[in-house]
């Protein structure tokens, strides 16, 4: 999947997260197909039924996009700063902001001694930084460019709008599933001996459609997880794009990593925000599906692709990985 | 109406529409490149005013590296000077500067007491981050220059581009010399 120059990962990486999020969108066409054709035996019933599930879905969503923001800074703890405060930082933040030729984002700093970032905003204009203590302490200036460069392209790659229009869908999966479940197990029974014609081919229907029904939300859910790591390979590869300098960022993965101080003000709802998994104990599994971010391990032998340098080796990992 | 004719019109239609956005873009594309450049003039003009501080700041210190610092303030008049000279002779004197300021870098990491000192701390970091700007600056226009150069290449722009008289943009070439690092001289007078 990745090659050799920073410009082949990116179109890999949005090439792969846009195939996923258009299976995420037939999977909510299929059951909201499938359900429609079962309880009415009409398919438009379905397609009215998607519908109202999306907009359901997309009220919190839109709440989100406009007020998203906000809620995550006052709730991570976030303290704004300025050229007076915190002049190295917003000038390594105004550093990557030329390269990338957006506006200026407004730059916070949350006192935690674990080294983390986050970035949050509906677009370029309308953006936000925040590093934590740690992460000023512990970095020198290369590795910072290479995580502000990482932050800054999740806000060029209009990432939160990304995964903001992908957690609606499988929001309104979620919703149409639970919805469906719920009518069929506790009063839709009935309905089978008042249906008029579709017969035996809407049975079928009916039976395919409480399968998508359980497995659907899960399944998109596991796309949306996908999807996430996809986006953070893209943001590792953009920020090589900004700085031209993939070992500052390698440097800060490994420093990252090895670091045992936890994030206190994370959670799972924040996690998947932040540049590398906060939660230990999910960062040490992440490997697999289940997980937001790549692991580690893998962003760095992402980025000696880039400079031709051999892949960890398995006691370099190990002693990375270090994680109980 | 004759359907054929509606077809025919239909497709002109739609050409026409094509041809007003490929024009569009490239213009854009076009326009993209002189704000970059304009940037770059910006981040060069903020270097010429920070310089005098910096060499004042760091004089008292630095008894018998003169030369060093002469060295800085004669390319920084020389630079503000080429301002008006042109693009060519404007780039030479800038590369002659960061070079100077290169040296001057060097020299100050032998110097303790400079290291420490708040006020030359701070100024070297408003170099530094200057210096980065600059060559960000210019890297930004070379991304600019190279999105409009495969556009004006690539089918089906070529053709709009060789209509309209577009033509291939040059990079910003890194200064002669800047893969070669500098070396000090310590030794006195």
């Amino acid at each position: 999947m990745a090659s050799g120059s920073f410009y082949g990962q990116i179109s890999a990486n949005k090439r792969n997260s846009l195939l996923m999020a258009g299976l995420v969108v037939i999977v909510l066409g299929l059951l909201g197909f499938a359900i429609g054709y079962a309880v009415v035996g009409d398919p438009a019933g379905g397609v009215v039924a998607t519908v109202l599930a999306l907009g359901l879905g997309s009220l919190s969503g839109v709440a989100s996009f406009f007020g998203g923001d906000k809620l995550v800074l006052t709730v991570s703890g976030a303290r704004p700063v300025d050229e007076s405060s915190a002049p190295q930082l917003m000038n390594v933040v105004r550093e990557m902001a030329i390269s990338a030729n957006v506006p200026m984002p407004a730059v916070y700093i949350i006192d935690d001694s674990a080294p983390n970032a986050f970035a949050t905003g509906r677009d370029p204009a309308h953006a936000s930084i925040a590093v934590t203590t740690g992460l000023l302490e512990k970095l020198d200036r290369e590795e910072l460019q290479g995580v502000i460069g990482h932050e800054l392209s999740h806000v060029r790659n209009f990432d939160i709008r990304f995964a903001l229009m992908v957690g609606v869908m499988v929001g309104a999966i979620a919703i149409l599933a639970d919805f469906f479940l719920r009518f069929t197990f506790w009063g839709g029974g009935r309905r089978s001996s008042n249906r008029e014609g579709g017969g035996g081919a809407q049975a079928i229907v009916f039976v395919i459609a409480i399968v998508l029904a359980i497995l659907a939300p899960i399944i998109s859910r596991f796309i949306q997880l996908a999807v996430n790591r996809q986006r953070e390979y893209l943001a590792d590869a953009s920020s090589v794009e900004l700085t031209r300098n993939p070992y500052g960022l390698e440097r800060a993965l490994a420093k990252i990593s090895g670091d045992a101080e936890v994030l206190e003000v994370a959670n799972r709802g924040t996690q998947h925000m932040y540049f590398t998994n906060p939660i230990k104990k999910f960062e040490a599994r992440s490997s697999g599906l289940m997980s937001t971010h790549p692991s580690i391990i893998d962003r760095i032998n992402r980025l000696r692709q880039l400079t031709g340098e051999a892949p960890l080796g398995s006691s370099e990992a190990a002693g990375l990985a270090g994680l109980e | 109406m004759d359907p054929t004719l509606i077809i025919i019109l239909a497709v002109v239609v739609v050409l026409v529409v094509v041809v007003i956005a490929i024009y569009n873009g490239l213009i854009q594309k076009r326009l993209r490149i002189d704000e970059a450049f304009a940037q770059i003039e910006v981040q060069l003009k903020r270097r010429h005013d920070l310089i005098p501080n910096l060499v004042n700041a760091v004089k008292g210190y630095m008894g018998f590296e003169q030369k060093v610092l002469t060295d800085v303030t004669n390319a920084r008049a020389a630079a503000v000077a080429a301002g008006s000279q042109g693009p060519a002779q404007q780039a030479a004197a800038e590369n002659m500067l960061t070079s100077t300021l290169r040296s001057l870098f060097a020299v100050v990491e032998n110097y303790p007491e400079l290291k420490a000192n708040e006020n030359v701390l701070s100024l070297q970091e408003q170099l530094t981050t200057t210096e980065n700007q600059i060559s960000f600056s210019r890297q930004h226009y070379n991304a600019t220059v190279l999105d409009y150069n495969t556009n004006i290449a690539t089918v089906p722009s070529v053709l709009i581009a060789g209509m309209f008289g577009f033509t291939k943009r040059e990079f910003f070439d890194a200064e002669p010399g800047a893969e070669v690092t500098p070396t000090v001289d310590l030794s006195l007078g």
